[in-house]
This record gives structure tokens, C-alpha cells and sequence, in this order.
């Protein structure tokens, strides 16, 4: 890995949003799971993060690394989260389990200046695949869990998803696809696994 | 009831102004104090005891012998580490174990008794910063506390908010509910009925209301324990009989069940350790506590001030200050745009969650006091 794109030992969506969030930024990640970008975050770039878990156990991880995060239901508690609280809000991997993705983005681009969403592409050719020749719901590297077992009940493809920011008002100010560790360029929504979208009001 | 006189304490050099608008002259600190100060100062962990705590968290009661209410959780490399931290415990005031409450003397050399000021969770707190300055702490690197000393700590954070750094609340409220109080006054009125009682003025007699005083104990227990907790413990198993033989119904008003003979044992061991007037004057400041009052009605006002780190821990089994009353104080947090950390353990024992063993708990102390 080049000197210039550090990946702070994150995934590949996490590490672009902690290259992209400047310095002494106050950030929200929601669903933030075990904290691993909340801490690069802190460690890397002085930002005042905060996190919100919906799992009881990657909460009391996180507490125990020292960072705040609140057990909660994104669905529910952005909404006492004051208008412009935070620069940047995060939502990585998240919104396919949101209840309303569409009431969601609106909450993010409230509480937030910016926002980033991350998410896997359910128009990625493997899931193509899977659905066309298999005739089954698709289990793949991005989306490895069963159709009973998954916690996603809004799966979204990388044109939804621009479809829906348009709709919202939302200007997409950069984004990004992934297939495994490595960047997609063009043809996004049929070569993508993963999308990251940083968005403004 | 022991004499306090062999309890280190201080006495604080001016009069405790109360919310009620009266003043304590001479008021006496009772307090324990574990591990070292450190010469900046800056190594303090104050722990804020419970409605029939005391200042033994992590040392030998003094009248039953029994451990540490918390050594569990404080001690030598426990998760509030006496060899790194200086930890003091305080008794509060209006308590009965060496702090100045209703059983002192008051300036005529009789007890206060009911002539002891109503206080307040915030006049209590005005009493451990009043300590906190004799002994020369400026700032605590954390405050904690669980049930009525998760209300000192959240106190703290409200009304002295550059008296410490980080702020734990475990199993608390920010205000009293109507059932709170109810319980409460089920308790006053048990040992207010106690003809023993005499309108507070028992100290010199011979009997004290201990009957009273051990119903309220025995109603507030249930409290602090889940039905899921009390089934597992006792179901409705019986009791041995005293001479011995095989637990029977006894068609009479004995002690039965085994839930009814622990909750006697609870009502009567603590009358030998608490005073009656004290639980009068410490329920009351419970069922007065609402912090969101005390800040023009919003409890996001009462933060706004802060710059401490906070951390709020519920359990999932504690119907006395459920979790819903700690995601109130959060969401205040969050609009106050303090740093907060929540989480609700799992914990099958109610309440007292706090005290016992959940290992997850001791986790999260360990990680947020750092």
C-alpha cells in the first residue's frame, strides 16, 4: 500500500471515509459495529467521533476501547440528535437495514453537514448471477448471509441509490466502488461489490 | 445503630446551604479512602453509594462484618484500580454511618431527629464537593455511582460541572416516576406507623422503630430484584422449619415460603445497621430528584454546561429505573452534545445488577475509567 493511501488498517469502504474525513472533523458513525473506524478516526486524524450500536456486545467492546458509543436503533434515536451536530455522518453497510433508507438519508443529511454511506451493490454480476442462473436469492462474498438469516430488508443496487439522492436533494460529492480490496472504475452497478457515497444537502 | 465516633471523617469548614433555604453548620463527612493521590491531583475516582449504602465500598462494615458493598468492582487491579487510583467513598449526608444526618447532634446536644433540614440528591452533593475541597481535589478523574449514586454523579456533571472528567451512571434516573415515589412513601409510612416511631423522637428511648423500618426494607427489596431473579432463587419452595424438619405450609402466618423468610432476614438485619429517620430523610431526597427541574424543566440544559465524558449503563431486568429512563438521559446528552457512551447489559438479577456478578459490567468500568 502507497505511503498515500493508507488504509489504517480498515476495510477498503472505512479506509477511503477516514482518508477523506480532514483532520479535527466531528463525526457520527452509525451502526459502527466493534469501533474500528471510530479509532483510526481518533488516532489518525484528532476527530471528535461518536458511534451509535445497535449491538449490545459490540457496544461493550467499544466502550472498553474507550469510545463513545451509544446503544441504540438508528431507525429511532438520530432524531434527538439537534440539526448540524456533526460534520460528517457515517453510515457504513447500514442502510439495506434501515426501516425507510429513504427517511434515513434525510435524517443523515439532518444531523450532518455531509454524509457518507457505504452499502453492498445488489446489481453486482455475482448476485446477477446467482438470482438469473441459480434462481435462488444470492449468497456472496458481499452479501454472505442466507435470505432468513440477513438483517437487510431493503437491498439497494448502486443506480437506486443515485436514483434516491437525486430525489432527496442529496448532491452525491464523491463516490466509490469496490470489488473485494480492489477499486471498480467504470460500469459501477454491474462490477461494483461495494458502493461509498459521500453526499451534501 | 453504631456510634460514629470511630469513623475517619471531616468537618466542613462552612455551613452547607440547602435547596430548602436552611443551612447545616458543622457538618460532618464520613468517608474511606483507597490507594494514593498522585501529586498532580488528578487521579481521584470518587463513588457515589446508594439509598442504604455507605462509605465501605471496598473495606469491612463495621457493624455486620460483611465485605465491601462494591469490592468487586474496587480494589487492587479490579476494574476501579486502587493501585492506580485514589478512590474515596463518602457517606451521605442525612445518612447514618458518620456523616452528619438525623440521628447528629444538633446544637442543643439532642438528636435532630425531625428537626433534621429536608435535603436534596444536589444538597447531598454540595456535602462530597465540600470534601472534595478539604481534601484539596479540584477535579475527579471520574465520579460513579449506581441507583441513588448514579443521581449524585448526574448531579455532579449538572451543577459542578468542572468538579470531574468523566461521569458513570449505572442503573439510575434523572427524575423520581410516580411508582419511585409511590414505593417510597409505602416505606415511609410503614415506619411512620410503628408506634415506636414517636414523631422521630426515638433516640433515647428504649425501642426504636425497627418493625417499621424493616417493612420498608422488605417492600423496597422487592424492588431491586427481578420476578425472573426471585423465581430462579426461591420459586415457591418452603422453608425449614426452625427445629429443623422439612418445610411445611403451616396454616398459619409463619414464614412459609423461603422468599418470605429471606425478605425478614433482609427487613431485620438492616434495622441493626440503618436508622429509621435517615431512610425518612434519603427516600425523600430520591422522590424530590429531578434534575430536568432543576434546569428550567429541559434535562439537555442541565449538560449544557459540561465538558465531561459521561457513560450510562441499564440492565435489561431492572424495572425500577429501566432502561427507557437511561436513553431519556442520553438523548439529553446527545442534544447537549456531550460525549456519551450507553449500553444495556443483560443481567438477569433486576436492579441490583449493579452490585452483583455481570462480569460484562466490570468490563465496561474497567474500559471507561481507562
Amino acid at each position: 500500500m502507497a505511503q498515500s493511501t493508507p488504509d489504517f488498517g480498515l476495510r477498503p469502504d472505512l479506509a477511503v471515509i477516514a482518508r477523506v474525513i480532514p483532520d479535527g472533523s466531528r463525526v457520527l458513525d452509525i451502526g459502527c459495529g466493534d469501533g474500528a473506524l471510530m479509532e483510526a478516526l481518533q488516532a489518525h486524524k484528532d476527530c471528535d467521533v461518536r458511534g451509535i450500536e445497535i449491538d449490545p456486545d459490540s457496544v461493550e467492546k467499544c466502550v472498553a476501547r474507550g469510545l463513545s458509543v451509544v446503544q441504540g436503533d438508528a431507525d429511532s434515536d438520530l432524531a434527538a440528535y439537534p440539526k448540524g451536530s456533526f460534520d460528517f455522518v457515517v453510515l457504513s453497510q447500514t442502510l439495506p437495514m434501515a426501516k425507510r433508507p429513504d427517511l434515513m438519508l434525510g435524517e443523515l443529511l439532518r444531523v450532518g453537514r455531509q454524509a457518507f454511506v457505504s452499502f453492498p451493490n445488489f446489481a453486482h454480476w455475482r448476485t446477477r448471477a446467482a438470482l438469473m442462473f441459480g434462481g435462488r436469492m444470492p449468497v456472496t462474498r458481499a452479501l454472505p448471509l442466507t435470505w432468513y438469516e440477513t438483517r437487510n430488508i431493503h437491498h439497494v443496487t448502486v443506480d437506486d441509490f443515485r436514483e434516491l439522492a437525486r430525489e432527496k436533494g442529496a448532491r452525491i460529492e464523491n463516490s466509490w466502488f469496490f470489488a473485494g480490496e480492489k477499486p471498480v472504475g467504470r460500469g459501477a452497478n454491474l462490477r461494483a461489490e461495494f458502493a461509498v457515497f459521500q453526499l451534501t444537502r | 445503630m453504631m456510634s460514629p465516633a470511630a469513623l475517619s471523617n471531616v468537618t466542613l469548614p462552612a455551613d452547607l446551604s440547602l435547596d430548602s433555604g436552611q443551612a447545616l453548620s458543622g457538618v460532618s463527612i464520613a468517608y474511606e479512602a483507597y490507594g494514593a493521590l498522585n501529586a498532580a491531583k488528578d487521579n481521584a475516582i470518587l463513588v457515589c453509594h446508594a439509598l442504604t449504602g455507605d462509605q465501605f465500598v471496598a473495606s469491612e462494615h463495621p457493624v455486620t462484618g460483611k465485605s465491601g458493598w462494591w469490592e468487586r468492582m474496587v480494589g487492587p487491579g479490579k476494574p476501579v484500580d486502587t493501585d492506580r487510583f485514589f478512590v474515596i467513598c463518602a457517606n451521605v449526608i442525612g445518612s447514618c454511618m458518620g456523616s452528619t444526618g438525623p440521628a447528629s447532634e444538633a446544637s442543643d446536644g439532642r438528636p435532630y431527629a425531625m428537626r433534621f433540614p429536608v435535603i436534596t440528591i444536589r444538597d447531598m452533593v454540595r456535602g462530597l464537593v465540600g470534601l472534595l475541597d478539604v481534601l484539596g481535589i479540584e477535579r475527579l478523574h471520574t465520579a460513579v455511582g449506581g441507583s441513588m449514586g448514579g443521581m449524585q454523579v448526574l448531579s455532579i456533571a449538572a451543577n459542578f460541572p468542572e468538579r470531574a472528567n468523566r461521569v458513570l451512571a449505572i442503573a439510575t434516573t434523572a427524575r423520581h416516576s410516580a411508582q419511585n415515589i409511590a414505593f417510597h412513601e409505602v416505606g415511609r409510612q410503614a415506619i411512620m406507623a410503628d408506634p415506636a416511631w414517636h414523631n422521630g423522637d426515638y433516640y433515647a428511648a428504649g425501642a426504636q422503630p425497627d418493625a417499621g423500618l424493616a417493612v420498608a426494607r422488605m417492600a423496597a427489596h422487592i424492588t431491586y430484584l427481578s420476578e425472573e431473579g426471585l423465581t430462579r432463587k426461591f420459586g415457591r419452595r418452603l422453608q425449614d422449619r426452625p427445629d429443623g424438619s422439612a418445610g411445611a405450609k403451616s396454616f398459619g402466618f409463619d414464614a412459609d415460603f423461603q422468599v418470605e423468610s429471606y425478605l425478614r432476614y433482609q427487613g431485620s438485619g438492616f434495622t441493626r445497621r440503618f436508622d429509621a429517620n435517615s431512610y425518612l430523610y434519603i427516600t425523600r431526597a430520591m422522590d424530590y430528584f429531578d434534575l430536568a427541574e432543576e434546569h428550567g424543566g429541559t434535562l439537555a440544559e442541565a449538560f449544557a454546561g459540561s465538558k465531561a465524558r459521561f457513560c450510562i449503563v441499564s440492565f435489561d431486568t431492572d424495572w425500577l429505573y429501566p432502561t427507557s429512563e437511561s436513553r431519556h438521559i442520553v438523548h439529553a446528552l446527545n442534544a447537549a452534545g456531550a460525549p456519551v457512551s450507553f449500553v444495556e447489559l443483560s443481567a438477569p438479577y433486576g436492579h441490583d445488577s449493579f452490585l452483583l456478578d455481570v462480569p460484562a459490567l466490570d468490563r465496561v468500568v474497567k474500559g471507561f475509567v481507562g
